[in-house]
């Protein structure tokens, strides 16, 4: 599944504001609504069942990424946004290190499969170190969004 | 020194496939092994430590995955993983994944 079937490219947030765990994965879920892929009630159920995920273990995965996420029933495609966060965020990481870049993700818990496919192509382009790098040098939200569409014409992976 | 090598087939039984979560679970355990240890998926080979990996394979409920391990512990790591993955990946609770299915 490509970044433009489920990241709305208005949704990206460049200079993340938040300094906490939960902080981040509001702020993310605040700018899916803003970008109208949420509705305003969504969002205290969503944060606290991403946050009842991270209980389980970290989604911060070492090198400065995390993916939260969750299946969630009030949504029923998958929902998805990356955020960057300049300063990087203390998330618990696997490696300990702090996390710049985000991907969040929510599915409908009705289809595994879908939810697979956005990580497989999250955790596909996220194995090339030019595109996070690229990603983490991102200025603006078209930047991010020109490089997600350069991964979707798969120009990092082979 | 001759490499031992173990390879088992498996198949997901779990409904939501190989998500996050259990990719985590299988990392963990094949990580505690000195083996190298690989996942095959019809053309693909990854490295089974590694949780971005085994997302890569992107395996749903009812695919069928070869593990492979190489080194020294590598008969006690696919052991293991055999039953990590044919358990359905219970999480600490003891729960199975079908019970605790929307993470």
């Amino acid at each position: 599944m490509k970044f433009c079937n489920f990241v709305k490219s208005e949704s990206i947030k460049v200079d993340l504001d938040a300094t906490s765990k939960e902080g981040v994965i509001r702020e993310l879920v605040n700018a899916l609504i803003s970008s109208g892929m949420l509705t305003a009630e969504q969002e205290e159920p969503i944060v606290q069942a991403i946050m009842k995920r991270e209980e389980l273990g970290s989604t911060g995965i070492g090198r400065g990424i995390a993916v939260p996420h969750t299946k969630h029933a009030s949504v029923s495609q998958p929902v998805g946004t990356v955020g960057i966060s300049r300063g990087g965020v203390d998330f618990q990481s696997l490696d300990g290190e702090k996390v710049q870049l985000f991907f969040l993700l929510i599915s409908p818990p009705d289809r595994p499969g879908d939810h697979l496919r956005a990580l497989e192509n999250i955790s596909k382009q996220l194995q090339d170190d030019t595109f996070c790098r690229f990603l983490k040098q991102s200025k603006t939200a078209n930047d991010v969004r020109q490089i997600l569409e350069e991964a979707d014409n798969n120009q990092f992976v082979s | 020194m001759t490499e031992e090598k173990q390879s088992a087939t498996i198949t997901i039984i779990n409904p939501q496939g190989l998500h996050m979560r259990p990719a985590y679970l299988f990392a963990e355990t094949a990580s505690r092994f000195s083996s190298r240890i690989e996942v095959v998926k019809d053309d693909m080979r990854i490295d089974g430590k590694s949780v971005l990996s085994i997302l890569t394979l992107g395996a749903t409920q009812g695919t069928q995955v070869a593990v492979e391990a190489f080194g020294p512990d590598a008969q006690a790591a696919v052991a293991q993983l055999v039953q990590l993955v044919t358990s359905g990946f219970p999480d600490e609770s003891g729960k199975t994944e079908a019970e605790a299915s929307h993470f």
